[in-house]
């Protein structure tokens, strides 16, 4: 079990991570790859001191290359739950579930918009998680919408296991039925379906820790990182604007602080 | 109190007195392993006020498809056999007591 885990392999996270190992803490840093963290997309990044004119790429390369280089252990997967379980708070990702006495949230640019209908139909046929609730859907029509680079794989599991998977990359969704879902409209073409994998690079923060307060789909959280949840953390895009780099780094060094400072005194 | 394990045999006479919490679950669910906790907790609290079960949707796929369980876990609170409360997803155990609240 790791002193702290990490949810998200951004600025925020590797900042965080980096700043724990400084302090002595294991950490563990839960993440799909790189290329699903917003930094990777930039094309040039001229505001953050000392590298100037590196893409969001090499910057995101430094930081991985910092944060491996001071013994943070990197867990591959999507994180889709965080629970607090009484003594220790649980990383669901997949079907792996990790535990610690404490996690920072460093899971990047909130979804502030979901689809039409998607949390109306949570639970009714709306999914995040292919490893968990794709059995269920066994012989059976499965849209998945595809809006994260580790999305192919998820799509790719469904198929093996036996759905029919219709991949698509929408723009606009909306998500129709009865009391179940019966068809998703994307991009204004209907398709029959009786489920819907939504995968993103980030899953809403309300879905993913269900509690947690949240304000205009960004996580309340205090200068020092600390949310509504004892021993639950976060820092960077997830907590709101500005959604810059430098800003990112200094939050992930903050949370982790308060995270230290948490695990000294359990 | 412990937790039954329900399979298609004998769920309808479990779930049919009094008050039921029934976990759907699977071995490849992560968030279903952070509820196992949970559950165990609930089953202390409500000992002789309700009755705790687990249904394993792999092995109990009909049971899954009768309820309409589309994700795991899901857990349902039965009254005397008919559905009064569902909670999707891994919940934090003040969530499943703010909607189990009535038996306290």
């Amino acid at each position: 079990m790791p002193d702290a885990i990490v949810v998200g392999g951004g600025p925020a996270g590797l900042s965080a991570a980096i700043t724990l190992r400084q302090r002595g803490n294991s950490v563990a840093v839960v993440t799909t790859d790189a290329a699903a963290s917003g930094l990777y997309k930039a094309r040039k990044v001229d505001n953050y001191p000392g590298l100037p004119g590196l893409s969001g790429a090499e910057l995101l390369e430094r930081f991985l290359e910092h944060a491996r280089g001071v013994g943070v252990e990197f867990m591959a997967g999507q994180a889709t739950s965080v629970l607090p379980m009484g003594e220790t708070i649980g990383v669901a990702f997949g079907s792996e579930v990790l535990t610690s006495a404490c996690v920072i949230l460093a899971t990047g640019v909130a979804q502030t918009s979901l689809f039409d209908g998607e949390e109306d139909f949570l639970g009714r046929g709306v999914s995040y998680c292919a490893t968990c609730d794709g059995m269920l859907y066994r012989g059976k029509r499965v849209c998945v919408a595809c809006l994260a680079p580790h999305a192919d794989d998820e799509a790719e599991h469904l198929r093996a296991i036996g759905c029919d998977v219709v991949a698509i990359s929408p723009k606009d969704m909306r998500i129709i039925g009865d009391e179940f879902v019966s068809a998703v409209v994307a991009d204004g073409v209907e398709i029959a379906c009786d489920g819907v994998f939504i995968i993103r690079s980030t899953v809403a923060p309300h879905l993913l820790v269900a509690g947690i307060d949240t304000e205009g789909g960004y996580i309340r959280a205090s200068a020092s990182g600390e949310t509504s949840i004892a021993g639950v953390f976060a820092a960077g895009d997830c907590v709101g604007p500005p959604l810059q780099v430098a800003k990112a780094v200094g939050q992930g060094l903050s949370a982790a602080l308060s995270a230290s400072e948490y695990i000294a005194k359990r | 109190m412990s937790i039954l394990h329900l399979t298609s045999s004998d769920f309808d006479t479990v779930i049919g007195n009094g008050h039921t919490l029934v976990d759907f679950w699977a071995s490849w669910c992560g968030p279903c392993k952070m509820v196992a906790p949970v559950i165990e907790q609930l089953a202390e609290e409500y000992d002789g006020k309700m009755t705790v079960a687990k249904v394993d949707v792999d092995a109990e796929g009909n049971l899954a498809m009768r309820y309409n369980v589309r994700n795991i876990p899901t857990v349902v609170l039965f009254a005397d056999g008919a559905e009064v409360r569902r909670f999707v997803g891994a919940q934090p155990i003040e969530a499943y007591k703010a909607g189990i609240g009535v038996l306290a």
